[in-house]
């Protein structure tokens, strides 16, 4: 049997304008995208890596959460 | 007892039979191997000899023989624990899970069909002690061959339960995002950050609404396990389309607090309504997941049970 964290945020992808929405504290990495395909593109690999699905809080910050 | 010999083993086989009848690959997708099958054979002819030797057990007042019956009844509870465990093994390796509720009602079912087939069993040699016994052999053949087949008519009817269309009117939904929410109509189902995502979903997704019929359907349907055995039936057949590291593609079953109506969120390997439409309507209701508060005086009075029935 595998033992993984769910409903846990494993990873939080921001754009450069929202840094500053996250705070430290939580679980999981903090990456900072360039622009929007940068932050595409790392929330999808941080979504396969992890087995997570993306969120997007609609404030220029995904999260990664593994139901 | 050599005097029923030849009606103890004619019972045996027939009800041997029907319990290969009853044990057919279906919608259950199990048993789906060739050991799965000759481990319930072999069960299906022990319980069908016990059911054929009953009779002329009693007949010789061999009363200990049917004691032994009772005892051996017991080891048949023990196929209720052995396909739940087999199962759910299995099903922690599965892309879309079964669901426990789904493998207790197929445990049960399987425990239960042994018990139908000594029931039979025991109907077919009564037939053939007291009406069959005297004729000519081919008489005797044709008549408990008819019996069994009417005895496997009436079990395929008897026990066939429910399924979701009597509960509930099924039809295609739409597809919408709003932001990052993905609904089906206006059932809303999850946040999806990828657009990637997103795309495959609005190409490629389908989605189905289930309105329930009445206060008793909404409440079955709201059951968890329920959902999860629609969602599962639904990827089976059709085809999944996803990978352990693709979880958005996973189908959902969400549920409209509002007016207890289910909307189905799936995509499947092909893309044919029919086969989709198809294959929720005759998704089984689980025995375990049948709610009736119509049947209660409380649920009577509720406001949307009086809006109904008028």
């Amino acid at each position: 049997m595998s033992t993984s964290l769910n409903k846990v945020v494993l990873a939080t992808i921001v754009l450069p304008h929202s840094k500053d929405l996250v705070l430290s504290g939580g679980a999981g990495p903090v990456f900072v995208a360039a622009n929007k395909e940068e932050q595409q593109r790392l929330a999808l690999y941080m979504s396969r890596i992890t087995e997570g699905v993306v969120h997007d809080l609609e404030n220029g910050v995904l999260v990664v959460v593994k139901h | 007892m050599a005097d029923y010999f030849s009606s103890i083993v004619l019972a045996a086989i027939l009800g041997g039979a029907l319990r290969f009848l009853l044990l057919r690959s279906d919608y259950r997708q199990y048993p789906t191997y060739p050991h799965g099958y000759v481990s319930h054979l072999a069960l299906g002819f022990i319980a069908a000899a016990l059911g054929a030797v009953a009779l002329p057990a009693l007949l010789e007042q061999e009363y200990v023989a049917v004691t032994f019956l009772s005892l051996a009844a017991q080891q048949f509870r023990d196929i209720r624990s052995m396909e739940r465990e087999t199962l759910t093994k299995l099903d922690a390796r599965e892309l879309v899970p079964r669901g426990e509720h789904y493998i207790e009602g197929i445990a049960r079912t399987f425990e239960a069909r042994n018990y139908l087939v000594m029931g039979c069993t025991l109907i077919i040699s009564a037939t053939d002690l007291w009406l069959l016994r005297e004729c000519s052999p081919w008489l005797r053949g044709c008549g408990l061959l008819l019996t069994a087949l009417l005895l496997y008519m009436a079990v395929r009817n008897v026990m066939e339960g429910k399924r979701v269309e009597h509960l509930a009117t099924i039809r295609p939904g739409k597809i919408i995002f709003k932001g990052a929410n993905v609904f089906v109509d206006d059932i809303h189902f999850m946040n999806l950050g990828l657009d990637e995502a997103k795309a495959e979903f609005l190409k490629k997704g389908m989605g189905v609404v289930l309105e329930p019929k009445d206060i008793d359907a909404s409440a079955t349907l709201a059951n968890i396990g329920q959902r999860q055995a629609i969602a599962h039936i639904c990827a089976k057949l059709l085809g999944i389309y996803k990978d352990v590291d693709t979880p958005e593609f996973t189908p959902l079953v969400r549920r409209d607090v509002k007016t207890g109506r289910l909307g189905l969120l799936i995509i499947p390997a092909t893309r044919d309504w029919d086969a989709l439409l198809d294959a929720v309507k005759r998704v089984p209701v689980l025995e375990g997941s049948i709610s009736r508060p119509s049947r209660s005086k409380a649920g009577r009075k509720r406001g949307d049970y009086e809006h109904q029935s008028q």
